[in-house]
């Protein structure tokens, strides 16, 4: 397909690890966390690890907006379907996170609540206006990519004066995490995370531009490149983050930009803050309560809001004791460091979130990268004498 | 969760939606999102909306970036310098 395959040749892969291996000192160590799960499936997919020299390494961040979704915001959801009766529509990658009591959507609804799975929020609107007698509640999830569609049904739903259509908002930010990241005690503390830049997140940035990560360049002195999803854009990323280390400098650059400028879209801007507004804290699985992380849906939509609506009562419910997920989102352990990994907990019966989505750390790593754990050097001591590119 | 797609728009219809071509697959988008796309401009789409226009001659720079980067190591033909 245009503009993915030229993005992903084999052949231009091998230059760029030649060029990136001839840049990074040997002398030093580079830690890099890619923020996306996008970027943390391309690495694993593509074999990017190994085409790296074995003192720059990758560290999965928690950007996958499934994997920081809290045990109790799935709960609400499910509450919903039990005890009012209502149609609950998501995205078909929320429907397999565990929730309390061994659930997940998907075997609530094995058990008879009415979850449905929906490709658009477009077509959780069309089914509200298409059965006015069933209550539809919308479990709109995602980062600033997916926040302005669910403006743009809300304010449709406002229009039409759509009394059966609400929306469960769990809207999150990413500058707001990645500022968590750097500050975070519990990173400080175990101190094995030093970061020496960040891949900054490909499709978000289409929606809030380049602009909002300067203020990590300047405060926290972190170099930013923003990078597609495609092997090649995160490798030439890498590529931009070792020269920056190198040369003393922390700015952001943009290497996508073919979808991505500094000022971002400003219509979906524009239509994001019209209908949401900042959450004073939110929880994010594996990070905690995080300030002014989310978004709620503001006063005048308050009729489509379905934690109004329904008087919903958010509970907090602590992760499974022995999954690591809070801290392979954190960057603190990597997913073989979890004794339930690929044994319990697998992308069939996940235990933990970042188990469940194929952007998850657990999930790219069961599915690309397991066999690097039983090497013999452990797939990182020397490079590797083949390239698994496909050219 | 945020992954998309660029698709190539090769109808419009009413109400902001198009028609767009994903290599062969033909699906309906929403262009609400985006101002000034023209009929054969490609544009980035999730969840059924297109989030912004992809710039052709960005991502050939962008390419011809990759391919330098390569080519001023060829006499080592990707190999690992010493």
């Amino acid at each position: 397909m245009k503009y993915v395959d030229e993005f992903r040749d084999g052949t231009l892969a091998r230059g760029l690890a030649a060029a990136i291996r001839a840049e990074a000192d040997p002398a030093r160590r580079y830690a890099f966390m890619e923020f996306c799960g996008g970027h943390t499936h391309a690495i694993s997919r593509y074999g990017v690890t190994d085409l790296l020299p074995p003192n720059v390494r990758m560290i999965h961040g928690p950007g996958c907006p499934v994997c920081v979704l809290p045990i109790g915001r799935i709960d609400l959801a499910i509450r919903l379907a039990f005890e009012r009766g209502v149609t609950v529509l998501t995205y078909g990658d929320c429907l397999r996170v565990p929730a309390s009591d061994g659930l997940s959507m998907l075997k609530a609804k094995a058990r008879g609540a009415d979850i449905r799975m929906v490709y658009s929020a477009a077509d959780a609107l069309a089914l509200a206006q298409r059965e006015p007698g069933r209550e539809v509640v919308f479990f709109a999830i995602g980062f600033e990519t997916t926040t302005p569609p669910t403006a743009l049904v809300l304010q449709q739903a406002r229009a039409l004066g759509l009394a059966n259509f609400s929306v469960l908002c769990n809207h999150v930010l990413t500058p707001s995490a990645i500022q968590t990241i750097l500050e975070s005690p519990e990173v400080r503390q175990f101190g094995t995370v030093p970061l020496d830049g960040f891949i900054g997140p490909a499709h978000v940035s289409t929606i809030i531009g380049s602009r909002p990560y300067e203020f990590f360049a300047e405060e926290y002195r972190k170099p930013v490149v923003i990078a597609g999803f495609e092997p090649l854009d995160v490798m030439q990323a890498i590529r931009m983050l070792i020269r920056q280390v190198n040369e003393g400098r922390a700015e952001v650059e943009n290497e996508f930009t073919r979808a991505v400028n500094r000022d971002g879209n400003l219509k979906a801007q524009a239509l994001v803050s019209e209908v949401f507004e900042l959450r004073r804290s939110f929880e994010w699985r594996g990070l905690g309560q995080v300030p002014y992380s989310a978004l709620r849906i503001r006063a005048p939509f308050a009729a489509w809001d379905a934690e109004v609506k329904f008087g919903l009562d958010y509970r907090s419910v602590p992760d499974h004791k022995a999954c690591e997920c809070g801290a392979i989102l954190r960057g603190v352990k990597r997913p073989s460091d979890c004794r339930l990994f690929a044994t319990v907990c697998t992308p069939e019966n996940p235990m933990g979130s970042c188990m469940v989505s194929s952007e998850g750390a657990c999930a790219a790593h069961y599915n690309y990268g397991r066999f690097r754990d039983h090497a013999p050097d452990n797939g990182r001591s020397t490079p590797p004498a083949t390239i698994r590119l496909a050219s | 969760m945020c992954l998309a797609i660029p698709a190539r728009v090769v109808a419009f219809a009413a109400d902001d939606q198009a028609v767009v071509d994903l290599g062969g697959v033909r699906k309906q988008v929403s262009l609400a999102l985006v101002d000034g796309v023209e009929l054969g401009d490609y544009v980035i789409v999730h969840v059924g909306y297109a989030l912004s226009r992809l710039d052709p001659e960005e991502a050939e720079a962008t390419l011809a970036l990759l391919r330098e980067a390569g080519a001023l190591l060829e006499p080592a033909s990707g190999e690992a310098p010493a």
